[in-house]
């Protein structure tokens, strides 16, 4: 192999080469036109086991933190138990479940600091609520009123975006603003492995490499965009690979394990506030249940891969490693699950009970003054 | 007062509000080093340096991202799109992210962009760099559609696109660049986006155009003066939200009208002036009002472009048949 790609992280990395975990690209040498095939390794820290397989990218966390870590990994299952729920009731419109994601979602956004910018998917409520998005505003947007969009001051996120990639442009954008003006605050962007087939996908990467901009390219590859699996999104070895393109760095990681979540997303924030540039991670993962709740995955998985993956649970291998430590009890799992049942109902409450949107209303938002065919245009509503 | 032609008044637009205000920023394909394929933005760079106006790669979604991205920031990003026929790969990003973008979050975020593109026939460009593409984005609500006739309009209108707190398609006819000068008052001044403007005066018939077309009107309406028949001719300056109120007061006064547009014939613009004047001035009607307009095809290669387009001559036909309804 002469002009491949290499993963410089290793299991015998030492401590002061941690932050090195990204794709290289090297030198080409002799051949020029061999295509790219060397392999990456996938970034692991918490085996399934709950054992730390990786001593040296343990992300600094203490106690209190890995508590809360774990708090909001078993806050969102419930929360996701309980919305699919809720859908079927009726009582929420769209939602695309998130169980089997936790680490992901959850990891990355504790990851990043609190004035740091989120540019969600579909999928990423879960980020952008614990970010600061009241919950109830969250089911608002499932249940297709706009307040649910209507971001509080000082929550810098935006809506979970629809169409597959637009985010990503919008991040970069967004992290080109914080160049622009000198601040140190850095944009983390979501989407899947289908995403990562977007036109949107590639422009974002490439402007975000020639500008260096302080952007994250968060890439959640749960195996299937919709029912169409990883293996027919791409030919090549990992979405990884595809910073190479774009002259970013990349890295591929155990999507399953919070703790090489963590230690990617902080590297990758660390090295855009230093103004070293945009990172691509792909994290593996897998999504317990299906795309949405109108779509049927016995279709297109099977039982014995959706069992494998479930042997993965990041809650269930963050749990046994917490109570191995004697942080965490099966009676604190059921604390939070009742916590959380309790805050979704109150807040599903608080959704069902804002005021419905009205037709003058929306004429209203179209533009900072409504013009006056418009504002004719209202009278027919009122 | 300074003669300019329109190119040089856009540039000047951008140049105050440059000069004005911190936030405005200019990017897009070759429009930094060299200030553009047409040299709209030439000199920007020099004067306001690499940050406030930029090259970018080509990718023209991602400059609509781009600008997106930086509107939410507090920016007044102004995009060019090279030629119109390129917007196709920008029309997510214009016509559902920007133009959504305060509806969709309730007013939280806003996109005060200018989307800067040069369209329009009768210079025999390639394929896809002069389609007359207004309507499309003209139907897209949340978006304003301007494109200005001359000089001083140009700039007037361009200087109010980029303080408007919503996005702003900004279309500049390739064949106005250079086709004439006019007087341009210097510094700031604006135009009111949604207002047409009376060009010519006149209590036959009311001609109703806008862009290159006002130029093709007032040809005609200068034969038609030869046979006593004495046109007004409304620029709408802005086409989406089209100045209705001006168009039936010219109506009330003519009695008759008909539309000139570049683009194809259904579903345009002049379809929509049609059908406000029959709501709001059905009764003050005497003939039928009718659109001078290419036929519904493909925006034709060059070699018959002056044929395809409008002519003062095919005006004046649709005139005499209003006349003589």
């Amino acid at each position: 192999m002469t002009n491949g790609v290499k993963q410089v992280y290793n299991n015998s990395i030492t401590a002061e080469l941690d932050i090195q975990i990204f794709i290289e690209v090297k030198k080409m040498t002799k051949v020029p036109y061999e295509v790219y095939t060397e392999e990456v390794d996938t970034l692991s820290v918490l085996s399934p086991d709950g054992e730390i397989v990786n001593q040296d990218l343990l992300p600094e966390l203490s106690d209190d933190q890995l508590k809360e870590i774990m708090y909001r990994m078993v806050f969102t299952r419930t929360w996701d138990d309980r919305a699919v729920n809720l859908g079927r009731q009726g009582r929420l419109g769209f939602y695309a479940p998130v169980s089997g994601q936790e680490a992901t979602m959850v990891g990355s956004e504790f990851a990043i600091e609190k004035d740091d910018f989120i540019c969600p998917g579909y999928r990423d409520m879960p980020q952008i609520v614990w970010h600061g998005l009241p919950l109830y505003q969250a089911f608002l947007y499932s249940r297709g009123h706009q307040h649910g969009g209507q971001i509080p001051e000082g929550v810098n996120v935006l809506m979970p975006q629809i169409i597959i990639g637009a985010q990503i442009l919008h991040a970069m954008g967004i992290a080109m603003g914080y160049k622009l003006k000198k601040q140190k605050q850095v944009v983390i962007t979501y989407t899947g492995d289908g995403g990562s087939s977007e036109g949107d996908f590639y422009e974002g990467l490439n402007f975000a490499g020639v500008y260096k901009l302080p952007v994250i390219f968060f890439v959640q590859n749960n195996g299937y965009a919709i029912t169409t699996p990883f293996s027919k999104q791409t030919a090549a070895l990992s979405i990884a690979h595809k910073a190479v393109a774009a002259g970013i760095k990349g890295v591929r990681i155990d999507g399953m394990d919070v703790f090489a979540v963590i230690k990617a997303v902080r590297d990758a924030a660390e090295r855009a506030r230093n103004g070293e540039g945009a990172t691509l991670i792909e994290a593996v993962t897998y999504r317990f249940r299906p795309h949405s709740l109108s779509d049927d995955a016995t279709k297109y998985r099977t039982k014995e891969e959706e069992g494998e993956w479930s042997e993965k649970d990041p809650i269930a291998r963050l749990a046994k490693y917490l109570e191995k430590k004697g942080l965490w009890t099966e009676e604190d799992t059921a604390r939070v699950k009742e916590e959380a049942k309790a805050k979704v109902n109150e807040q599903i409450k608080k959704a069902e009970q804002t005021e419905k949107m009205t037709v003058p209303g929306l004429i209203d938002s179209m533009f900072e003054q409504t013009p006056k065919h418009l504002e004719e245009q209202k009278a027919d509503f009122q | 007062m300074a003669q300019m032609n329109m190119k040089e008044a856009i540039r000047d637009a951008m140049r105050v509000e440059l000069s004005r205000d911190p936030n405005v920023v200019i990017f897009g394909e070759d429009v930094g080093n060299v200030g553009g394929v047409f040299r709209v933005t030439e000199g920007l760079q020099k004067e306001f340096g690499e940050e406030r106006v930029f090259d970018t790669p080509l990718a023209e979604s991602a400059i609509g991202g781009l600008a997106v991205g930086l509107g939410i920031q507090g920016f007044r990003p102004i995009a060019e799109i090279q030629f119109v026929g390129f917007i196709f790969e920008a029309l997510d990003q214009i016509a559902v992210q920007a133009a959504r973008m305060r509806y969709r979050s309730g007013g939280r975020y806003n996109s005060p962009i200018v989307f800067r593109t040069p369209f329009g026939g009768g210079v025999k460009a390639a394929e896809l760099h002069t389609d007359a593409l207004e309507g499309l984005l003209a139907q897209t609500p949340g978006i304003k559609v301007v494109v200005p006739s001359n000089p001083y309009d140009a700039k007037g209108l361009m200087i109010a696109a980029i303080r408007d707190n919503d996005p702003v398609f900004f279309m500049e006819h390739l064949n106005l660049y250079h086709a004439f000068r006019a007087e341009v008052p210097e510094g700031e001044y604006t135009v009111e986006l949604g207002k047409a403007n009376v060009v010519r005066e006149g209590s036959d018939v009311t001609i109703i155009a806008y862009g290159l077309m006002v130029h093709t009107a007032t040809k005609a309406a200068e034969e038609l003066e030869k046979n006593g028949i004495k046109a007004e001719i409304i620029d709408l300056r802005t086409i989406a939200p089209i100045d209705i109120d001006t168009v039936i007061a010219s109506v009330k006064k003519t009695n008759r009208a008909i539309v000139v547009q570049e683009a194809q014939k259904s579903a345009g613009v002049a379809a929509e002036v049609i059908a406000q004047i029959n709501e709001k001035a059905i009764l003050h009607l005497e003939a039928p009002v009718l659109r001078v307009a290419p036929p519904d095809t493909v925006y034709p290669f060059a070699q018959i472009e002056d044929a395809w387009l409008p002519t003062p001559a095919r005006i004046v036909d649709a005139v005499n048949k209003v006349m003589n309804f």
